[in-house]
Order: structure tokens, then C-alpha cells, then sequence
């Protein structure tokens, strides 16, 4: 028998799913059967709905990935597996045969994903082994200036949202006078729906920090941050033995490669404010301060963290960096459009078949997106809209799916490519309260310092509270409208200038549904819950009691083969009687 | 009390004179206190010579600090985009249902339990999530919910 590599993805999705326990079993079966089987561990490879998740591979086998392995199945797929006759319900990728999501992976274009879920994110040698540390290498023996003239001639835009030219900032930072200069990642990511950069971090911690010391030395920085959101533990775990590694080869210290090139990188945890990801305001929260956003300029390329010359860019943007040394800038602009080069990471959530992480080359349509990689709207409801750009985006309806993904293209729409969230909504998500969801966000998160994005986002809130509770008028969609616009005018930061986009794509694509709800006093989605009751027909119910036992505040009252009632003084209207009830005797309106 | 005295004073010496400080040195606190108590914010404030209004100002601004002491059991309810469209919020209704929480309240009388609600959890492909602890929770219904808290109680 052949030796057989067993591999586990345990990225943060994969432990949430249990992966932890089938490592465990793993180890057991492998010991108790003397199996030949080397066990490795990797990050998410990206297709977390189909977590746990374990790739086999072995000589002269074909390489397979099974999806939602569980302990149990361990024993039987090895056994198979060794044998040649693998039998698993759930084979998700396979090497030769056809497999359910070969395709996904298949209309995907990795780079910044390259190592994520392939190799073992806390080892510096599988990192190394794919080429890791060569674009390094290979810029150190370059100019500064030339590397800066690559990146630009790239054409790679911030990934973080704006998509400002990478290459531009990075000559800003090395124009600027002075000998102390920073240059910082920003992986403070904050959208709701979205986890592309946890998964990056977590996935390749290593082209991250490679990107950062060739971005240094292209710019002439000698220290760096990397200010990573608390709420990512595995991520910052990972990066701590990431940069130790790193020290422990000269990838990063006081003579890298022994060029004589210094350069030192910290982490700083933030501690729970969205409005860390704007520049300034991070900027603010590392010198241990309140992260209130500053106005520019002077930009950070003058002036930044204490007064030096920084450099800030995002997560993706750095991970782009090692590639595009190593293979060109010719060869990235191969992939995506003319003025948005390089591909996309996206994460696909909400009322997706294939929700996870995903990476696709600019230019393909948002239906492509979520059909071809995505797999569909999940139990092939009818799709509403799509939700890009997280709380300074927009909802992009159904008749715009043709919209190609870049940055100006979608600009068009209203919304904004954003660092990447990709939030899918159904017939069942209603659009008025998705606008409401988005402004109590923004709103719980402004930081207070311009006076129409501290109260203005609450009047706005206000108003759209009162829609979804069935007590709005018709002036309201006017004041909506009025308020947005000052706020974007009289907002210093892209926090307060962008919050009113959810209202306004809604408002501008989906506005019968606020009509519906002030009007009719209905919600079309049924998913307001003051819009909403649930009602039992006496004629369909036979008293099967399930609805009273399922309810989680007991307020349906009944006895067996009685009808049974709800008291609606009680009901949260959770619909779980609604979703439990198999004689369709339950009513929504 | 002498003892956590003792590694306050140990925390504080070790972020003396090192400039953005405040943040990372904060955490440490909290982590070791369980939260931010008025009289610890005090006492920096002199060791550390920054003024107290500067203090609070940071740990007020921040959501990650708590100014009040929590239960045993932190539960996270996450309110992100994902969660929010599975329905985040009949979740949040049934835990405090179930934990007898009512109208602005985060912690049960017991202390056992403490509920918050958190942006995003970055686990969307397992909506609706919860974490209690470092266990995160997913896929769940709001049937399921007592069985999960239950299960904590032991």
C-alpha cells in the first residue's frame, strides 16, 4: 500500500463544523489500524458549506475532497480509500471523475487564494516550498523605484473598496521626505457578511507579511502594523508564528537576506469599532487613541502615524504583491479588465447554495458569480437582490445581474465593490428592512464627530423603524432622501459619506416595497415582524400538537385532535409553528 | 486582592513608556479583571500619568470594553448581514426568552449568562450563529436554542 496523505481543513468555518472531532478520529483510526496515512492540517479552501472538510491524496491515486465528514464516516472512507474503492456519498472534488463542485473550482482563478487550503498555514516551510520568500528575494535585487513601477504598471486597485491605484500610494509614501517612514495592513475587516481577509489570514499569513517587507522596502519603511480585528483570534494566532518564523530565517529583522534591509512587524488587536477600518481613524487607534477619523491631507503618505510618512493598504492588496513580483505585470493583466486588472475575492453568504469564499477574475457578471461559482439561490427560491459592499454598499436588484464585476461597473449601480461581502437575498428578505439593518448599524457605529452622520443616520433609522412597523407616511421616503444627501455632504470620512447607500439603492430598485409597507401596512417578504401574524385554519388543523410543542414560548393552546390556537399577545412570531406544521394549516400574512 | 494588585502593577510596567500603549494595555486589564472597574481606570490613570477622562474616553469608545461585570457564560449573538437574513433576530428573541432577559438587560440574575449582540462573527456560511465561550454554535433554530443553553448549565 502507498502512502496516502490525509488532509483537514481547519480554518475557523471548518472547527465551527465540527472539524476539530474528526482530527481526533482521524488520529485514532489512522493509530488503532497501523494505516499508512500522514495526517496534515490546512486552512478553509473556501467552500464552507460543505465543512468538515478532508482531501485525500496519494501516488498513483487520484486526488478527491469529501464534503461534511464526520467522525463515523472516517474508518469507512480511509479503508475505501487505501483500496481503491472509495464509496462516500459526498466526494465534492475529484481529480478525474466528475464530482459536484468541480466546476466551482474550476470557473475560480486563485492568486490570492493560492495557498489557502492547500498548504499548512503555521508552517513556514510548505509556505516556502510553493515558492514563498522568491518575490522577496527577487525584490531585493531590484530597485525600489522599479518595484513601484511594477506594481503600478500592474494596475492593481485597493482591495479594501475604494480602488485607488496601489502602485500610486506606494509612490506617494516613497516620495515623502523623511527616514522614518511605516507601512501598516489594514485587516480591521468590519463589514457584516463578510470574511475574505479572516480567511486570508487565517488560509496564508505568510504572502501577507511577504507582501508588507517588499512593500517596505519599495517605499523605504522600516517598521510596519498589522492592525487585525480581535474578533479573530485564529487569525491573529496564526500571524504571531507567522512573523516569528519569519525572524527566526531573516525573512524580517535587522538584515533581511543579509542585504542590510531592515524591517520590523507588529500586531495590533483592535477592540471593536467599525470605524477603525478608515484609514485615518486606525491610524488614531494604534497610537492608543479613540479611532476618530481625521481630515485629509495631509494624507497618510505625508503624514500619518505619528506624523510619519505610512502606507496603508489592505489585506488582499498585500496578498496580490508576491504574485505580481514573481510573475509579472504582464501576466497579472491578463486576468480581469482594462482599468480593474487581477481578480476578486468575494464571500458569498445569505440565500446561497455555495455560501464560503471565493475568487474570480474581474469582469465576470454578478450572475455568473452567483450561479456558475455560486451554485444558485439556496432551495432555488426566487432571487430578490444581491448586497454588495456590506454597510457602504448597496442591494443590486434582479434585472441589473448582467452588471460585470469591477469597480466602475458597479459604481454605476449604486452599490460598491467594497472590500468584497457578497450578501444574496431571496423572495423572503424584505428590502425595506435590510436598509433598516444596515442603518442601525452605521448608526450604533459612527463615531459622533460630524454632526450629520452622528444624528442624521439615527433620524434615518428612525424613520425606516417606523416604516417596518407599519407607521410610516409617504413624507417619509422625501425625508429619507433629503437626509441621505446631506449626510454624504457634510460627512469627513467614507463612513458617514457612504451610510445612506443602503437606503438609496433600496429606495432607488426595490421602492414598491416601501410603498407596500406604508400604504398597505403589509410586508411583501412577510418578513416584518409587526407586519406579520400567523393564524391557525381550523379546518386543515387535526391536532397533532407539533406547533404547541415546537413553540419555544408555549402559546398555542390545544389538546390532542383539538384544534389548536395561538395567542397572539404571546407569540414572538418566530415561525417555528409556521415551518413545523406539515398540513400546511398554518397561515402567514 | 494583594495578588491581582500585584499583576495590575505587572501589566502596567510593561507598557511604560511605550508610545500607542493604551489599547493593548487596557485588554490586559480587562482580561485579568474581567472587566474595566471605575477604580482600576483611576489608578492607571495616576500610575500611567494619562488623564482619566482620556481613559474612559477609550474604553467607552471601543465595544470590546466592559464597564460592567459579566455573566459567566458570554454568549454572542451575531447580527451580521448573513445571520440577520436567517433570521438573527428570532434567535436573540428565543435565548432571551429562555434566559428570562427582558427589554435592555444583558445578564441573568444567576450571573451565569451574559447576551450580546456582535457584528459579524465571520462564520456566515453557518447562519444563524451563535458563540458561547469559544464554541461557536451554527445553523440554529429557535427550538434549538434551550437545548444549546442547557447543555452550558451542565
Amino acid at each position: 500500500m502507498s502512502k496516502i496523505i490525509a488532509r483537514l481543513g481547519l480554518g475557523s468555518c471548518g472547527i465551527a463544523a465540527g472539524a476539530e472531532d474528526v482530527w481526533v478520529e482521524l488520529k485514532k483510526v489512522i493509530n488503532d489500524n497501523s494505516m499508512p496515512v500522514t495526517m496534515e492540517k490546512t486552512a478553509c479552501i473556501g467552500m464552507c458549506f460543505e465543512e468538515p472538510v478532508l482531501e485525500l491524496s496519494g501516488e498513483g491515486k487520484p486526488k478527491v475532497m469529501l464534503g461534511k465528514v464526520e467522525s463515523k464516516d472516517i474508518k469507512g472512507i480511509l479503508d475505501g480509500y487505501l483500496n481503491d474503492k472509495l464509496e462516500y456519498g459526498n466526494i465534492i472534488l475529484h481529480e478525474h471523475e466528475e464530482a459536484v463542485h468541480n466546476e466551482l473550482i474550476a470557473n475560480q482563478q486563485r492568486i490570492v487564494l493560492r495557498n489557502c487550503g492547500v498548504i499548512d498555514p503555521e508552517s513556514l516551510e510548505d509556505y516556502e516550498a510553493t515558492g514563498g520568500y522568491q518575490a522577496l528575494r527577487k525584490a531585493l535585487s531590484m530597485k525600489p523605484t522599479d518595484i513601484i513601477d511594477m506594481v503600478k504598471e500592474s494596475g492593481l486597485r485597493g482591495r479594501g473598496g475604494a480602488g485607488f491605484s496601489t502602485g500610486m500610494k506606494w509612490q506617494f509614501a516613497h516620495n515623502a521626505a523623511g527616514h522614518k517612514k511605516y507601512v501598516v495592513c489594514n485587516a480591521d475587516e468590519g463589514d457584516p457578511g463578510a470574511f475574505m481577509d479572516r480567511s486570508t489570514l487565517e488560509g496564508d499569513p505568510h504572502a501577507i507579511i511577504e507582501g508588507m517587507i517588499i512593500g517596505a522596502y519599495a517605499m523605504g519603511a522600516d517598521e510596519g502594523y498589522l492592525y487585525v480585528r480581535a474578533e479573530y483570534p485564529m487569525a491573529i494566532k496564526h500571524l504571531r508564528k507567522a512573523i516569528a518564523d519569519a525572524e527566526a530565517k531573516e525573512y524580517l529583522g535587522q538584515n533581511i537576506m543579509a542585504t542590510g534591509f531592515k524591517f520590523e512587524l507588529h500586531i495590533k488587536e483592535g477592540a471593536g469599532a467599525f470605524v477603525c477600518g478608515e484609514e485615518t481613524a486606525l491610524m488614531q487607534s494604534i497610537e492608543g487613541k479613540r479611532g476618530m477619523p481625521t481630515i485629509r491631507p495631509p494624507f497618510p503618505a505625508e503624514a500619518g502615524l505619528w506624523g510619519k510618512p505610512t502606507n496603508i493598504n489592505n489585506v488582499e492588496s498585500w496578498a496580490n504583491i508576491p504574485w505580481i513580483i514573481t510573475h509579472g505585470a504582464a501576466e497579472f493583466r491578463k486576468f480581469g479588465t482594462e482599468k480593474s486588472p487581477g481578480t476578486k475575492v468575494f464571500a458569498l453568504a445569505g440565500k446561497i447554495k455555495n455560501s464560503g469564499l471565493i475568487e474570480v477574475p474581474m469582469g465576470m457578471t454578478l450572475h455568473d458569480v452567483i450561479y456558475k461559482v455560486g451554485g444558485g439561490i439556496k432551495d432555488d427560491k426566487k432571487f430578490k437582490g444581491v448586497q454588495l459592499g456590506g454597510p457602504s454598499g448597496g442591494c443590486v436588484p434582479a434585472s441589473l445581474l448582467d452588471t460585470t464585476v469591477d469597480y466602475d461597473s458597479i459604481n454605476k449601480t449604486g452599490a460598491i465593490m467594497g472590500s468584497g461581502g457578497m450578501v444574496v437575498m431571496d423572495e423572503e428578505t424584505c428590502m425595506v428592512d435590510i436598509a433598516r439593518f444596515f442603518l442601525n448599524f452605521t448608526q450604533n457605529e459612527s463615531c459622533g464627530k460630524c454632526t450629520f452622520c452622528r444624528i442624521g443616520t439615527r433620524r434615518m433609522l428612525e424613520i425606516l423603524t417606523r416604516i417596518t412597523q407599519g407607521k410610516g407616511v409617504m413624507e417619509d421616503i422625501e425625508k429619507l432622501e433629503q437626509l441621505a444627501v446631506q449626510i454624504i455632504k457634510s460627512s469627513l470620512c467614507g463612513l458617514g459619506q457612504t451610510a445612506p447607500n443602503p437606503v438609496l439603492t433600496t429606495l432607488r430598485y426595490f421602492k414598491d416595497e416601501y410603498i407596500a409597507h406604508i400604504v398597505d401596512k403589509k410586508c411583501p417578504a412577510h418578513s416584518c415582524e409587526a407586519l406579520v401574524t400567523y393564524e391557525i385554519v381550523p379546518d386543515k388543523c387535526v391536532g397533532c400538537t407539533l406547533c404547541a410543542r415546537k413553540c419555544p414560548v408555549n402559546c398555542i393552546s390545544g389538546t390532542v385532535k383539538q384544534v389548536h390556537t395561538i395567542d397572539q399577545s404571546k407569540c414572538i412570531k418566530c415561525g417555528a409553528c409556521y415551518t413545523s406544521c406539515k398540513f400546511n394549516a398554518i397561515t402567514k400574512d | 486582592m494583594q495578588n491581582s494588585r500585584q499583576e495590575l502593577d505587572a501589566i502596567l510596567s510593561k507598557f511604560k513608556d511605550r508610545h500607542g500603549a493604551l489599547i493593548p494595555l487596557l485588554q490586559e486589564v480587562q482580561l485579568l479583571e474581567g472587566y474595566l472597574k471605575k477604580e482600576t481606570m483611576k489608578y492607571i490613570a495616576d500610575q500611567m500619568s494619562i488623564s482619566a477622562a482620556e481613559i474612559f474616553g477609550v474604553a467607552t469608545f471601543y465595544s470590546m470594553f466592559r464597564l460592567k461585570p459579566q455573566g459567566k457564560h458570554v454568549v454572542r449573538v451575531c447580527k451580521g448581514t448573513a445571520c440577520h437574513v436567517s433570521g438573527a433576530n428570532v434567535i436573540l428573541n428565543a435565548i432571551k426568552e429562555h434566559l428570562k432577559l427582558e427589554g435592555e438587560e444583558d445578564t441573568t440574575e444567576d450571573t451565569m449568562f451574559t447576551v450580546m449582540e456582535v457584528a459579524c462573527l465571520g462564520c456566515c456560511s453557518l447562519a444563524p450563529v451563535i458563540m458561547i465561550g469559544d464554541q461557536t454554535y451554527g445553523k440554529l433554530t429557535p427550538e434549538a436554542i434551550p437545548g444549546v443553553l442547557n447543555k452550558i448549565v451542565g
